[in-house]
């Protein structure tokens, strides 16, 4: 089983107690109404989708219940680093493992 | 004898009529009614309830009461029964305004009682975590999973655990615990 590092409770726990919550840092424009229909819709709609490493929210549902972030491999599934919600993305190499 | 009585009288606990493993080296029991609440806030807020706030991963008691950390700023609190009305109003009465809650889940959910050397292999038959003393020691509290229902798992001694589980999953979980019992062969 895949075991993942939860930031807040701060130890690994196995995968079945965490839900997969899409791509992290997508930043909901500050003004709506400002934004053009082609901005919403990126904002909605349009990831990035990228072959090797990749910023994800996660929640340890059926534990702290706490969202928080996890860079993850695309291609190996190997979950690199995990850190709190809020956190900037740490520096990763961009390399596909 | 008023209707009230009489609806008291009849009422029935998740696991009437279920028969609950009863040997020495694995039983299953349920434990006494509880008042039960979801605190959400500062772990400083739990000092007005009784123990002292529980580290991450940990239970703390004092008394009668304990309190059992769920996540950050949650916090799972348990007191005998008749104590419902004055943790309310303790709470109530020290809790910052706007930051926090107190939520009465009574009757939400049953408390269980795992006792015996077979208990930790019991349950890792549906729990994923590693319950060896080393890894689960003594006084960790969590919540987890057992199989596909949602637990709150805390172990009080090495042979002892308290299981919190909603009502109606009850009779799943205690189903499923007894038949990992059969799987285990007495081993």
């Amino acid at each position: 089983m895949l075991l993942i590092r939860c930031p807040y409770c701060e130890m690994e726990r196995p995968e079945l107690e965490f839900r997969y919550g899409g791509e992290a840092h997508v930043a909901r424009p500050l003004d709506p109404m400002a934004t053009s229909d082609d901005e919403w819709a990126d904002y909605l709609y349009f990831r990035s989708n990228p072959r090797g490493l990749h910023a994800e929210r996660w929640r340890h549902i059926n534990g702290c219940g706490r969202f928080f972030n996890a860079i993850r491999d695309t291609v190996s599934d190997k979950i690199v680093v995990t850190y709190k919600a809020g956190e900037a993305r740490p520096a990763t190499t961009g390399e596909i493992a | 004898m008023s209707d009230h009585a009489v609806m008291m009288a009849s009422r029935r606990g998740p696991l009437h009529g279920l028969s609950l493993p009863k040997g020495t080296d694995f039983s299953l029991s349920e434990a006494p009614h509880a008042a039960r609440f979801i605190l959400r806030g500062d772990g400083a807020s739990v000092a007005a309830f009784g123990p002292a706030a529980p580290k991450p991963l940990q239970g703390s008691a004092a008394g009668t009461r304990t309190a059992l950390w769920l996540g950050p700023y949650e916090f799972l609190l348990l007191a005998p029964e008749e104590d419902a009305t004055t943790v309310e109003a303790g709470l109530k009465a020290t809790l910052p305004a706007g930051t926090s809650s107190l939520v009465d889940i009574s009757h939400r959910q049953i408390g269980l009682v795992l006792e015996g050397r077979l208990a930790a292999r019991c349950l890792s038959a549906g729990c994923p975590l590693d319950l060896a003393l080393a890894a689960f020691p003594v006084g960790m509290a969590t919540r987890t999973i057992y199989l596909k229902t949602e637990i709150v798992l805390w172990r009080q001694a090495e042979t002892r655990f308290h299981v919190e589980v909603w009502r109606s999953f009850a009779p799943y979980l205690v189903g499923h615990l007894a038949d990992a019992l059969a799987g285990t062969n007495g081993l």
